[in-house]
């Protein structure tokens, strides 16, 4: 196992014995993780498999039942809500489509933060927007609405609003749903990129391992709650534990049933009888 | 049959801890709509903004829909007054009407449906595309930046939209009632200048109207906040919107009428 994640220095998250349940049904059950400061970290797993949660704990939306997470030294559930809010401006959030505000035009979305949280003149908010709607290659776009948009452009733009006040960290729900071949590389090569030339950590939760494997350092599995595998993009290629493998190669049967559980299929069409 | 009976009782009384636990729900958020509206007095252009979508597009169907009530009141007025030989007095009957009831109720119907659904529907898409929960994200409380504007435009058109159809009215029994059947306009006007009195009649419809002010947009912000993120949770929620609204204003009429007006010749 990738052994320099280890090292407490430069983590930027440490997840420790994390358990979260929503009423009785248990949907983390015991999960450790640490996420180093400039590195893209995958989180895969299947549907409610609690990536989501995770993305939610994290950024303190809900509170974890035990165990806890670290964000730059702070426990987050123990903030109250101001320094909670003060957190966050640290962080940026890619919703799965974009989640751009619909009565705002493009550059509004991206001056949003900054007309919030800053006393910014406006001159010095339009070369900022500019700017990070250049390094997501729409700069010509901001004059359009959400709604002219196609779901590549909505999510890149998206992306310029995250990184609108150069967070430490950037969390992405599934970034490559429902995109075209070229949107899904141009936003894969941008979450690298920017997590590389702003020096921020980039968590990706995703499904698509083709595209995520391509561009991140650190990949965790979470299935059934636990972290089923962990490793570098070449050691889950390489990787001969059942899960992994059936995640990565998407087998239809395996330690993730095709079979939704029930009673002897011979039972159920009542074959017992003559078979025997 | 008992065990039937049993089940029935229990799914009333569900409903009746669901309704309870709701109203709590929904004064708890008020009060927190309350205490997060010092963004938009500080910043209010974001009224501003809102009293356009709530207020300044709400306008035709108050200055039509209380035209016609007008002249409606005129027609029927005079039908009745002329009986009696008091049609001079229409004047009175429409202002009246119009001033104490018709104003401050029909408006603020009009207004439930206009921009009360109209928010609830936008609070609703907005929570349904994870538009607040970007907001939270960005350290922005959703409360204070999109639902308190919003309450906030609503309280203060209702007042202006209760007074312009009041307006309307009485011009749409003008010109029924004077012009076109031929009532002495110096009996419509003065008559209806002594009968109105600016205490109890123009200022009680004041208060009304900044009461269904109130309730309506509260019922609408909130309808639009806790409506589930679906197609379905949100035209459920803009349904309860309209029909909530539409029967509080209703009942709180009635109150605010016993207390206003009762004694009063």
């Amino acid at each position: 196992m990738e052994s320099s994640i280890s090292m407490t220095s430069d983590n930027l998250i440490e997840v420790s014995d994390l358990n979260f349940s929503y009423d009785t049904r248990a949907i983390l059950k015991g999960i450790d993780m640490t996420m180093r400061r400039g590195q893209v970290i995958a989180v895969m797993g299947g549907s409610g498999s609690g990536k989501t949660t995770l993305l939610r704990l994290i950024s303190g939306e809900i509170r974890p039942t035990s165990g806890y997470v670290k964000f730059a030294g702070e426990i987050v559930h123990e903030l109250d809500r101001d320094a909670l809010f003060k957190l966050r401006r640290k962080m940026g959030m890619l919703f799965q489509f974009g989640a751009l505000f619909t009565d705002l035009s493009v550059f509004d979305n991206v001056a949003f933060q900054m007309r919030e949280h800053t006393n910014l003149p406006e001159s010095m908010i339009r070369d900022l927007v500019l700017m990070k709607l250049q390094a997501v290659g729409l700069r010509g776009a901001h004059r359009l609405m959400p709604n002219e948009l196609s779901g590549g452009m909505a999510r890149r733009v998206a992306l310029a609003r995250s990184i609108a006040l150069d967070p430490m960290l950037v969390m992405y729900d599934e970034p490559f749903t429902g995109l075209d071949p070229i949107s899904l590389s141009v936003i894969g090569n941008l979450i690298r990129r920017l997590t590389d030339s702003l020096g921020m950590t980039s968590i990706v939760v995703t499904h698509n391992v083709e595209e995520s494997l391509k561009i991140v350092d650190y990949v965790y599995f979470i299935a059934d709650g636990v972290i089923a595998a962990e490793g570098t993009p070449q050691e889950v290629r390489e990787s001969v534990a059942p899960f992994v493998h059936q995640f990565i190669h998407g087998e239809e049967d395996g330690p993730v049933p095709f079979h939704y559980p029930t009673q002897a299929y011979r039972q159920d069409l009542n074959l017992e009888d003559s078979v025997a | 049959m008992p065990k039937r009976i049993v089940s029935g009782i229990q799914s009333i009384g569900h409903r009746v801890i669901e309704s309870i636990w709701r109203l709590g729900l929904a004064s708890r958020f008020f009060i927190l709509v309350l205490l997060k509206s010092g963004t938009s007095l500080r910043r209010f252009n974001l009224v501003i903004r809102e009293l356009y979508f709530t207020g300044v597009l709400s306008l035709i169907i108050i200055v039509v829909s209380g035209l016609f009530v007008g002249m409606v009141l005129g027609l029927q007025g005079y039908e009745t007054l002329q009986k009696y030989g008091s049609e001079s007095a229409v004047g009175t009957l429409v202002a009246l009407s119009l001033v104490r009831e018709l104003g401050p109720v029909v408006a603020a119907l009009l207004f439930a449906s206009r921009a009360g659904s109209a928010i609830t529907a936008e609070i609703g898409l907005m929570k349904a595309t994870e538009q607040l929960a970007a907001m939270g994200m960005m350290a922005v409380d959703p409360i204070a930046r999109v639902v308190a504007p919003r309450f906030w435009a609503g309280v203060i058109s209702m007042p202006f939209l209760a007074a312009m159809f009041s307006v309307m009215g009485v011009f749409g029994g003008y010109l029924v009632t004077v012009v076109f059947i031929g009532v002495d306009e110096g009996s419509y006007w003065s008559q209806m200048q002594s009968a109105v009195d600016f205490r109890f009649d123009i200022l009680n419809g004041f208060i009304k109207s900044c009461f269904f002010g109130v309730a309506v947009t509260a019922i609408a912000v909130f309808e639009g906040y806790d409506a589930p993120p679906t197609a379905e949770g949100v035209s459920g929620a803009t349904t309860r919107t309209v029909v909530t609204s539409s029967l509080v204003i209703l009942g709180l009429d009635f109150i605010l009428t016993a207390f206003m007006f009762r004694g009063v010749s």
